[in-house]
């Protein structure tokens, strides 16, 4: 795992405050977005770049208002589109470190193509996709990661709409890191993004966030306090899988996928369980556990894929590089005068 | 003897046989005998030179049949000779469209004279159709008189039917009023390249340099020009070089030996100021219009950009520069090029997006954004016929509404537009200078006839052109605020980041003026909306006076804007030198338009507007300078203008008047 050192250190160790934005966070007291927001500023001077080199990209919808509450330099953009306007900070400036804040809306729906390509040339940026099952800031409209059945404004019956599972769109997308965290545990939430921001290539961190006012408790089975050690399984690399209460419960790969199993009970011991190998290129395993939910399986949480791959901005920088030291043509001048001229 | 072969009769002609004999190995086993042929000694036809102002070519043939590079070569050659020229391809949207049938046709006009040439002429002087399908097509282009060379071996039944000729369209009379030459290209370029032991396919692809061949001979030039184009061109081909080679000089042999080019041209070089000259296209000259803007700024140039007709030339040719740090990002929509480029333009680069009229459509929310955050962008449009798909390989002036209104909420913005393919290299030039000095989006409107016709360029010196100088924020600097301004052109500073001391946020949500906190404040929003309204506005500060051809007082001021400029310029001209009071003022800059616009309006009796749409600058000026005679001239068949409808149309007013 290399670090990217194409963004420009800090020389002064930088603190919480000097990421502190002037600007009132206009959030619905309970919403998810304070704890996303609470974890970036932890993040972000622990990272080590230069604050100058922080830019913060966004589209529209309530996490979309993210970069009004980050003291960096930050674009609020149009609906779904930022993944395309962060891949033009980007290239335009491979020294920034270039963060997305996007919601399932955003990013699966109206701008799922963006989300898709970004993903696939593997632009080095970190996306944060804020995962609350539902349009917050429309006021409780179906979203595409809406659960089928689920009952909002715009499905008083219940959607009829196969919901997105954002990893395993992703990982169809060539995703070379995905990672998941819950906005409630802070801790993960940090370690994910640090990895996220360490990450060479289109990171993105599925963040499942609890919107209070229009779909509460949408995650109440993967995070309440009695549920959640048998719900989530928090994957770390090169450590076998474990999960549950007492920590008796593994992953195992058996022959037709994924197994959940109990250590001690038919023989099984910790040997037997599948070890997390994040940095793995093949996507196999990483894509059955992004894939897993409730009730068969726990949902993965942590880094799931963080895999090596040439990302875009550094080919773009290397084809100028070669371009410059190899072609005839160094200036405008050589261009207009370049082919067939003649005098008169 | 005579043969009977498809219908028609071919002859032998003894003293042919001989003069070909020099050249290929095999006789020349047939030819057709055309209508004004002489018998008599061989003799060059010195007697017969005709000196020309200009003349206009036609090349049409089958999509497969090489015509654009014929029609290139052909004007390369004619560049060579020193004549000025314009050029424009005419092919269909089909890449290679079915064999024989009029929707495969691929054609290429030039232009070339003695005196300026402000177009690629309406009328031509000499068709050359390589099958029925492109005569059939063509033939309404060709003046009364004109001299026709058609390829005699692919008249058939097949060809007719394909073609929609119910008989042989040179057996019924149907082109007495012209100069018809039957050739059979293909059995005689056959034969010329007999000794290669080339494939069929090989050997016919090349008849195109037959034809070409013949118009050397036609325009008395030197083949040697042909063979040093066949050299640079096909460099590592040297079966194709010789290939060309033979073609060329059979033609040229061909038409020499049967006479029936009863004249030939002589165009003479014009007067063209000294200097370096090159030929260029409008989307080739857009495309490094904006790479020497990028030099003379010192930004680096960002184009996002999703291919479409007829817009795909620019980000093509602006890929090939990253030796000049152009850094291209073909995107997965118009959307995404659009916002790569708002999001490089952030960052600091010169951005631009390329595009035609669809995807100007889709387009439209993004350009909002450019609008309300205040950031330098440049988006071309090279218009197509519409709406919807339309017709994307046509020409037309009809984006220009949409270009000036066609967003969501007060939204101003520059527009402005190219008036022919060497102007494409200004303009882009000029859209990025003002976009970033004035830190504003900038429509600049070409369109697919300029875009793709091409025409002399007398090549700049880079250090010549403007300095460029983008309102860059110093690091640090203690006020700087996101929508703080110059108080006198109202532009607020660029701060990049990665700088120092100027962290800041902008979007697309209402800005407080200054500090540019989001704010819903309404007295806020009417002075941002003013704001940005003026500041539009005041680059007609910057923007040199509306020039006029003609007398600044008159009968009739012919209006017109973009890239009719050729077919207008030079009807107007005729005009004037038949001594009638018109004059004629061509608007590149529209939004704003030049201070003097009024002035000039307000000194003809009537105002005649002309454009490819149905009507929409005639109704922008109508908005803004109500108190004038306005009449208009439109046109929306996806065709440029041709100078004698504008002709027609402006005596009709003079006479009125």
């Amino acid at each position: 795992m290399q670090e990217n050192f194409t963004v420009e250190r800090s020389r002064n160790p930088l603190t919480k405050n000097d990421f502190v934005s002037d600007q009132m966070v206009k959030w619905c007291p309970g919403c998810g977005g304070h704890a996303i927001l609470a974890s970036v500023a932890n993040v972000f001077p622990k990272i080590g770049y230069k604050k100058e080199n922080f830019c913060m990209v966004s589209g529209i919808g309530c996490s979309s208002r993210f970069p009004y509450y980050v003291n960096t330099y930050g674009f609020h953009g149009i609906h779904g589109r930022a993944n395309a306007i962060a891949t033009g900070v980007k290239v335009a400036n491979p020294h920034l470190s270039v963060w997305i804040a996007t919601g399932d809306g955003d990013s699966m729906a109206i701008g799922g193509n963006h989300f898709i390509h970004i993903i696939r040339r593997n632009v080095d940026v970190n996306i944060m996709l804020f995962n609350n099952q539902i349009y917050g800031l429309t006021k409780g409209q179906y979203s595409p990661t809406s659960p089928m059945g689920s009952v909002t404004k715009t499905s008083p019956q219940g959607t009829i709409e196969h919901p997105f599972n954002p990893g395993e769109l992703v990982l169809g997308a060539q995703g070379t890191f995905f990672a998941r965290a819950v906005d409630t545990n802070v801790k993960i939430m940090t370690e994910v993004m640090f990895e996220a921001a360490k990450h060479d290539g289109t990171s993105v961190v599925e963040i499942l966030e609890n919107c209070v006012i229009y779909n509460d408790n949408a995650h109440t089975a993967i995070t309440s306090k009695d549920l959640r050690e048998d719900n989530q399984i928090h994957l770390k690399n090169g450590e076998p899988m474990i999960f549950g209460k007492n920590n008796e419960k593994g992953i195992r790969l058996g022959q037709m996928g994924l197994e959940v199993v109990v250590i001690g009970e038919n023989g099984i011991t910790e040997e037997d369980l599948l070890v997390h190998d994040q940095y793995s290129q093949d996507p196999g395993i990483h894509l059955m556990l992004a894939k897993m939910t409730l009730p068969y399986y726990p949902v993965a949480m942590g880094v799931i894929r963080s895999a090596m791959f040439s990302t875009y901005d550094d080919l773009v920088e290397e084809q100028i590089k070669y371009a410059k030291a190899n072609s005839t043509i160094k200036n405008v001048d050589d261009l207009l005068n370049s082919g067939d001229t003649w005098e008169i | 003897m005579r043969l009977k072969k498809g219908g028609y009769e071919i002859f032998h002609s003894p003293f042919f046989v001989n003069k070909y004999e020099k050249i290929f190995p095999l006789k020349i086993k047939r030819i057709t005998l055309p209508k004004n042929f002489k018998h008599k000694k061989m003799a060059k036809n010195k007697n017969n030179v005709v000196t020309k102002e200009d003349v206009v070519v036609k090349f049409v043939g089958d999509s497969g049949d090489g015509m654009q590079l014929t029609g290139n070569l052909f004007s390369d050659t004619a560049a060579l000779e020193g004549n000025d020229l314009a050029n424009f391809p005419d092919y269909p949207a089909e890449i290679r469209g079915p064999l024989n049938t009029i929707a495969g046709v691929s054609g290429f006009q030039v232009h070339i004279g003695h005196k300026r040439v402000y177009s690629s002429g309406d009328m031509c002087d000499v068709l050359v159709a390589m099958n029925p399908a492109s005569l059939k097509s063509n033939l309404k282009w060709a003046k009364k008189g004109a001299t026709i060379i058609t390829d005699l071996d692919t008249y058939n039944e097949k060809a007719f039917e394909k073609s929609g000729y119910t008989i042989n369209p040179l057996q019924d009379g149907s082109l007495s009023d012209y100069n018809i030459i039957q050739a059979p290209i293909t059995t005689l370029n056959k034969e010329a390249l007999k000794s290669l032991n080339l494939d069929n396919k090989a050997v016919d692809k090349s008849r195109n340099m037959f034809a070409l061949g013949m118009m050397y001979f036609m325009f008395n030039w030197k083949q040697d020009k042909a063979f040093d184009f066949f050299a640079k061109k096909f460099k590592k081909k040297p079966n194709i070089i010789e290939a060309n080679k033979l073609s060329l000089m059979a033609g040229y042999n061909y038409a020499e030996t049967v006479e029936a080019m009863s004249v030939t041209y002589n165009v003479p070089a014009a007067a063209l100021d000294k200097g370096r000259y090159r030929n260029i296209s409008g989307n080739i000259a857009t495309a490094w219009g904006f790479l020497a803007a990028a030099e003379r700024s010192g930004r680096p140039l960002f184009l996002g950009s999703y291919p479409i007709t007829p817009a795909t030339e620019i980000l093509m040719e602006l890929s090939k520069y990253k030796s000049l740090g152009a850094k291209v990002f073909q995107a997965e929509d118009e959307i995404a090029g659009i916002c790569s480029a708002i999001g490089a333009s952030f960052a600091g680069s010169m951005a631009l997006t390329t595009t035609s009229g669809p995807g100007l459509s889709l387009k439209s929310e993004a350009m909002g954004l450019a609008v309300i955050t205040e950031l330098p962008l440049v988006i071309v449009n090279v218009q197509r016929g519409g709406p919807s798909t339309g017709l994307p390989t046509k020409s037309e002036q009809s984006d220009l509404m949409q270009s000036l209104y066609g967003r969501n909420g007060e939204c101003p913005l520059i527009v402005m537009a190219a008036s022919s393919p060497s102007d494409c290299f200004y303009s882009a030039f000029e859209s990025a200078k003002l976009s970033m000095e004035h830190m504003t989006p900038v429509i600049l409107l070409t369109d697919g006839y300029i875009g793709q016709g091409s025409e002399l360029f007398r090549i700049p010196k880079v250090n010549s052109l403007p300095t460029i100088t983008p309102p860059i924020a110093m690091a640090n600097d203690p006020d700087y605020k996101p929508f703080n301004r110059d108080p006198k052109t109202l532009v607020r500073k660029w701060a990049l980041p990665g700088t120092e001391g100027l962290r800041h946020r902008v979007g697309g949500l209402e800005k407080e003026n200054g500090i540019g906190n989001v704010s819903m404040d309404p007295a806020n929003h009417q002075l941002m909306t003013d704001l940005r309204f003026n500041k539009v506005m005041k680059v007609a500060d910057s923007l040199p006076n509306q020039e006029l051809l003609g007398e600044a007082e008159g009968d009739l001021l012919v209006v017109s804007w973009g890239g009719t400029y050729g077919a207008v310029h030079t009807a107007v001209e005729d005009l004037i030198k038949e001594g009638k009071k018109v004059s004629h003022a061509h608007f590149k800059y529209i939004m704003p338009m030049p201070k003097n616009t009024e002035t000039i309006l307000s000194n003809f009796k009537q105002i005649v507007v002309c454009e490819l749409n149905s009507g929409q600058f005639v109704q922008y000026l109508k908005m803004n300078f109500p108190k004038y005679n306005y009449s208009q001239f439109n046109k929306v068949q996806g065709l440029p203008f041709v100078v004698s409808e504008l002709s027609d149309k402006f005596n009709q007013i003079l006479k009125e008047i």
